[in-house]
C-alpha cells in the first residue's frame, strides 16, 4: 500500500470553519506578516482537523483559501505530516511509534496489543469505531521508549500488558493517566534518580566550596 | 570577487555564486539532477556532493554552497567520488531497470551520469516501491515510479509558467509529484517539464514508443505558430518530423517552448495538400502541376488587372510574399495584403509595428500596460518573460484587455478601450505610475488594433506613450505583438495595398460585390471565404482549410518545416526556417510554385534561386540581408508620425484574436494532439486520457 495518498478525500459534510475556529484562525493568521500567511498552513489544518476530525478536499481547500496559498501547497503539507488524518478516524486515534528507539525497546509489541484489544493493525479503524490505530514517526520521547499518542497525550513506558490495559480502558471509555506507565516522573531514571542522590545543599552533596570559603573553614577574602 | 581553488584551478567568482556555477565557468563539470540554472536551487537530489575546506569534515552539496574567499574545493577526490557513488546507488535504489522500454532511453541523464558516476551492481535486496502514474494532461506522460524526485517539474510550473498546480506531497520514501487532485496542468508551458525531467518520470505523450533519440535527425529552424520565433530543433525521422525540441535562444525562448509549437506538429499529417487541383463541374479534382498553372495562368492572363487581388495568410514565408508582390507587380495589380485580420498597422513606419522594446527589453522595463492582448494565449513565451520580469520585483502591470489570469498579477483597468484614451490625457491614476517609470512598456495586441478603430487606438497608446516618455533614442516603450509569425515579414515586404489598392476589407468587399474576379490566397485561411462571393479562387498552401475548400485551383505548398524560409519575429528579427523534410507528394517550396507561375504565364521573373529570391529581398529592405539573421535592426521612434487617429474610440471591449489557443492555423486544426487539448482545456470535456492503455495501470 502506498503510504501517501495521491489527492485528498472528499467528504459528504463539506468543511467549514465553524465561528469559534474562525475566531481562533484569525488570531493565528496575526501572528504573521500580512503576505506570510502560508506560514499559518501548520495551526490551521490542525484547528480544521479538531474541528472536522480529519483533513478532507474541502479542509484543504478552506485553508487555502483563508492562507491564500494554492491547494498543492497546502496538501503538501498535510501529507507531510503524519499528525494531519488523510480519512475519517475513530473516537480515538492510537498513534504507536515505530521509529528506531520505540521498535528496539518493543514497539511490535505495543502494535500487537492494539491488534488484540482493536483487531486492527495500522492505517485501519477498529469496527466499533473506537479508534484508530496509525504508526507515527518519532515523536520526540525516545527516553521512555517505546510510547504512543492518544489524541493530544503521551503513553509512555509501555509493554504488551501496559499497553492492552490502556486500550482496554480506552476503547470501554475508562479514565486512563497520561504519560509514564511504570511511574516514572518525565524521563527521570527508572527507579529513582542515580545522581544527586545527597542533599546538594551541602558539601557532602556535591556542592563545589570555594577554598578560601568560609564553608570550607577558610577565612572570607578580605577579613585577613 | 571572492578567488577560490577547484581542482587546483584557480577561479575568480561572483559574489553569490555557488561552487557548482562556479566550476561551471571554468569547465569542470559537477554532476547534477536538481540544479537547473533557470530555477530556483533545491539541493536535494545530492549529486552534486563535493569537498569543501575549510568546512566541516563531510562533503557539501556544490549547488547550494556560495563562494568564498580561500575556499579549496575537490572535485575528483576520494570523498567526493565515494559521496557520489553513494548518492547514486540511493538513487538507483528505487529507480526501475526499465530502460530498454523508456522513452527517455539514449538521452537520460540519470542513465548517462550512472554511466560515468555509479557502481556496476546494487546492495539493496528488499522491494523496490511502486508509484501509481498520476494524470498531467494530454501531453505529459507520466511513469512516476522513476521519479527521483529532484522537483524541477515542481519549480518549473511554480515559477516559470507560473501556475500553482503541481507540487510533491508525503515525505521520505512516500514522497511522490502529483499535481492538485490529479488535475491537467493548465499552462501552455506544460511540455517544457518534459524537458527538464532528468529521468523518463515525465515523457512526451504524444511521442511516446515512437521513436528514439539515436534515430533522429536534428534540424536546427525556427517556429512559426505564434510571432515570437522561438528557436526550435527539428527532429525527424525518415520524411516525418518526429518532434520538436526548443533551441536555446537567450534573446527568444531562453530554452522554453510553448506547447502549441511543440506539440502541433502531428497536424503536419493530416490534412495535407500533397498535389494540385482544379475545381471542375463544383468539384476538386487533382490535376497536373501543368494543368494547374494553365488554369491560373490563363485565368491570370485573361482578367483585368484591376480585378486580380492577393492575401496572405498568418504563415507565409518572406520569400513566396516577395515573389507573389513582384507578380502582382507585373500584372499591374495594387490589391494586395498580409494583414488577413484587418489589423490596423501602417507598413511605412517600421517602429509602428514592431514589438520595439524586443523580448530581452521587457526584463530592463519597469512599468507595463497591457492593451487589447492575452500575451499568455498569444505568445505564451513572451508572456514567460513578462512573468520573469515580475519575479525581478517593482514591476507594475495593468491591462485593458480582455482576461486577467496571466500567470502574473495584473491591475485590471476594465476592458473598455476608453480608459486608454483617458490614460493617454493622463486623466487615469495608472498615468502616475507610467509617468514616473524610467522604462515604461506598452504592449498592443492585435485584440486592438484589428478592429475597426484600430487606427484610433494605436494612435491612443501612441500619444501615450509619447507623453509618459515611452518614445526615447534609448527606449522604445511601445510595442506590437503580433500573433502572425508571418506577419511582419509580409510587412517588411510590403505585401500591402499599392497605390489605390484595397485593403483585407477592400478585397473581401469587391469579391463579394464582384468587382474583383480572381483572388489569390498566399495560405489565408482565417478569412470569411464565404465573402469571396463569384470570384475565381487560387489557393496556395499546405492545408486542405477554409481556404482550399473554397479554391477553384489547390498549388500544394510546403509547411515550415519542409522549406528554406525567412521569417521575421514581432521583434523585426529576420530568421530562417531549414528544411527538414521535403514536402509531401507533389508540394513545393512556396516561392518556387509562384516562380513557376510567373514563367507560365509568359512573364518570368528574374530570380531562379533561393539566393536569389533572398538578395531581392535585401534590396526591398535591409531587414533581411544574411548578416542580420538573427538580429534586430532598431527602429527608429517617429515622434507624432502616422497613425492617423483623428476618429473616436469605440467603447466595445476588447477581445483577443486568439479564442482558443490550441488551434489557430491550419497545422494546428489538423493536429489531433491538439483536438485533443482543445477537449480537455476548452471545452472541458476530454480527460486527456485517451493515450492510456491496459497496461497502463
Amino acid at each position: 500500500m502506498s503510504a501517501v495518498k495521491t489527492s485528498p478525500a472528499r467528504d459528504d459534510a463539506p468543511f467549514a470553519f465553524s465561528e469559534e475556529s474562525l475566531a481562533e484562525a484569525r488570531r493565528i493568521l496575526a501572528k504573521y506578516p500580512e503576505n506570510r500567511a502560508r506560514s499559518a498552513i501548520l495551526p490551521l489544518l490542525d484547528l480544521a482537523q479538531r474541528q472536522h476530525g480529519w483533513v478532507s478536499q474541502s479542509v484543504v481547500e478552506a485553508v487555502a483559501e483563508i492562507t491564500g496559498a494554492a491547494p498543492i501547497r497546502v496538501w503538501e503539507v498535510a501529507t507531510f505530516y503524519t499528525m494531519y488524518n488523510k480519512a475519517p478516524i475513530g473516537r480515538h486515534h492510537v498513534e504507536i511509534c515505530t521509529n528506531l528507539p520505540c521498535w528496539l525497546r518493543g514497539s511490535d509489541e505495543i502494535l500487537r496489543a492494539a491488534r488484540d484489544v482493536f483487531g486492527v493493525g495500522f492505517g485501519q479503524t477498529s469496527e466499533d469505531g473506537a479508534a484508530t490505530v496509525s504508526s507515527a514517526e518519532c515523536l520526540g520521547a525516545c527516553v521512555n521508549a517505546p510510547m504512543v499518542q492518544i489524541g493530544d497525550d503521551y503513553y509512555e513506558d509501555l509493554d504488551y500488558d501496559s499497553a492492552h490495559a490502556l486500550f482496554t480502558a480506552i476503547k470501554e471509555g475508562q479514565p486512563v493517566k497520561a504519560g509514564s506507565q511504570i511511574g516514572r516522573q518525565c524521563s527521570a531514571p527508572e527507579g529513582g534518580p542515580t545522581t544527586l542522590t545527597t542533599d546538594p545543599g551541602t558539601a557532602e552533596g556535591g556542592r563545589w566550596i570555594a577554598p578560601d570559603s568560609p564553608a570550607a573553614g577558610g577565612s572570607a577574602p578580605g577579613t585577613a | 570577487m571572492p578567488k577560490l581553488t577547484i581542482d587546483g584551478i584557480e577561479v575568480e567568482a561572483e559574489p553569490g555564486m555557488t561552487i557548482l556555477q562556479a566550476a561551471d565557468q571554468v569547465g569542470i563539470e559537477i554532476p547534477r539532477f536538481c540544479y537547473h540554472e533557470r530555477l530556483s536551487i533545491a539541493g536535494n537530489c545530492r549529486m552534486c556532493l563535493v569537498e569543501v575546506k575549510p568546512g566541516p569534515p563531510k562533503p557539501a552539496a556544490s549547488c547550494a554552497l556560495p563562494v568564498a574567499e580561500g575556499m579549496q574545493v575537490w572535485t575528483q577526490s576520494d570523498l567526493a567520488v565515494k559521496a557520489r557513488k553513494g548518492v547514486m546507488e540511493f538513487l538507483l535504489i528505487n529507480h526501475p531497470l526499465d530502460c530498454p522500454i523508456c522513452d527517455q532511453g539514449g538521452e537520460c541523464d540519470l542513465q548517462d551520469q550512472a554511466m560515468a558516476f555509479g557502481g556496476d551492481r546494487s546492495r539493496f535486496h528488499e522491494h523496490k516501491r511502486a508509484v501509481t502514474e498520476k494524470h498531467l494532461g494530454p501531453l505529459v506522460k507520466t511513469a512516476m515510479t522513476r521519479c527521483i524526485h529532484c522537483t524541477r517539474c515542481v519549480r518549473f510550473i511554480t515559477e516559470i509558467a507560473g501556475i500553482q498546480e503541481l507540487g510533491m506531497i508525503g515525505r521520505g520514501e512516500d514522497a511522490e509529484i502529483t499535481s492538485y487532485v490529479e488535475m491537467a496542468l493548465t499552462s501552455e508551458l506544460s511540455g517544457n517539464i518534459v524537458d527538464l525531467c532528468p529521468v523518463g518520470a515525465l515523457t512526451s505523450a504524444p511521442y511516446a514508443f515512437h521513436a528514439r533519440p539515436w534515430e533522429l535527425r536534428k534540424v536546427e529552424s525556427i517556429d512559426v505558430f505564434d510571432a515570437v520565433g522561438s528557436a526550435i530543433r527539428v527532429d525527424v525521422r525518415g520524411n516525418a518530423v518526429m518532434r520538436v525540441l526548443p533551441r536555446l535562444n537567450e534573446d527568444i525562448n531562453e530554452e522554453w517552448l510553448a506547447d502549441k509549437s511543440r506539440h502541433a506538429i502531428d497536424g503536419l499529417r493530416y490534412q495535407r495538400l500533397d498535389r494540385p487541383y482544379v475545381r471542375e463541374d463544383g468539384k476538386l479534382r487533382p490535376a497536373s502541376w501543368e494543368e494547374a498553372l494553365r488554369t491560373v495562368a490563363g485565368r491570370l492572363l485573361a482578367t483585368d488587372a484591376d480585378k486580380v487581388a492577393a492575401l496572405a495568410g498568418d504563415m507565409a514565408d518572406a520569400e513566396a510574399m516577395m515573389l507573389l508582390k513582384d507578380l502582382m507587380g507585373v500584372i499591374g495589380s495594387p490589391h494586395m495584403d498580409c494583414r488577413q485580420d484587418g489589423a490596423a498597422l501602417d507598413p511605412t513606419d517600421r517602429a509602428s509595428y514592431l514589438f520595439n522594446p524586443t523580448i530581452p527589453g521587457i526584463e530592463d522595463a519597469d512599468a507595463l500596460l497591457i492593451v487589447g492582448s492575452d500575451p499568455r494565449w498569444e505568445a505564451p513565451i513572451l508572456n514567460a518573460r513578462i512573468r520573469k520580469r515580475y519575479l525581478m520585483g517593482n514591476f507594475p502591470i495593468a491591462t485593458i484587455g480582455p482576461r486577467t489570469d496571466l500567470t502574473y498579477p495584473v491591475e485590471d483597468l476594465g476592458n473598455n478601450p476608453e480608459v486608454l484614451d483617458d490614460l493617454a490625457r493622463g486623466r487615469h491614476p495608472f498615468w502616475r505610475i507610467l509617468d514616473d517609470a524610467e522604462r515604461p512598456l506598452i504592449l498592443v495586441g492585435m485584440g486592438a488594433l484589428s478592429r475597426p478603430d484600430g487606427r484610433e487606438v494605436m494612435a491612443s497608446a501612441r500619444r501615450l506613450a509619447e507623453r509618459v516618455g515611452a518614445m526615447r533614442e534609448d527606449w522604445n516603450g511601445l510595442g506590437v505583438l503580433h500573433t502572425a509569425a508571418g506577419r511582419v515579414g509580409g510587412l517588411e515586404v510590403g505585401f500591402v495595398p499599392g497605390h489605390g489598392g484595397r485593403d483585407t476589407a477592400g478585397i473581401l468587399e469587391g469579391a463579394e460585390r464582384g468587382d474583383l474576379q480572381v483572388v489569390y490566397l498566399m495560405g489565408a485561411d482565417e478569412i470569411d471565404t464565404a465573402r469571396l462571393g463569384e470570384a475565381f479562387v487560387i489557393y496556395q498552401g499546405h492545408h486542405g482549410d477554409a481556404g482550399a475548400n473554397r479554391a477553384d485551383v489547390i498549388l500544394p505548398g510546403a509547411a515550415y518545416t519542409e522549406k528554406h524560409a525567412t521569417y521575421v519575429n514581432t521583434e523585426g528579427r529576420m530568421q530562417r526556417t531549414w528544411l527538414a523534410v521535403h514536402p509531401p507528394g507533389e508540394a513545393r517550396e512556396d516561392w518556387k510554385i509562384v516562380r513557376a507561375l510567373s514563367s507560365a504565364m509568359g512573364k518570368p521573373l528574374s530570380q531562379n534561386t533561393l539566393d536569389d529570391v533572398r538578395a531581392r529581398l535585401a534590396d526591398v529592405s535591409p531587414t533581411f540581408a544574411d548578416a542580420n539573421e538573427g538580429a534586430v535592426i532598431p527602429a527608429a521612434p517617429t515622434r507624432g508620425g502616422s497613425g492617423g487617429g483623428a476618429g473616436r474610440l469605440d467603447r466595445t471591449p476588447f477581445t483577443s484574436p486568439v479564442g482558443n489557443y490550441y488551434r489557430t492555423d491550419p497545422i494546428s486544426r489538423a493536429s489531433r494532439t491538439m483536438a485533443e487539448c482543445t477537449d480537455v482545456y476548452i471545452n472541458r470535456t476530454g480527460s486527456g486520457d485517451s493515450k492510456r492503455t491496459g497496461t497502463d495501470g
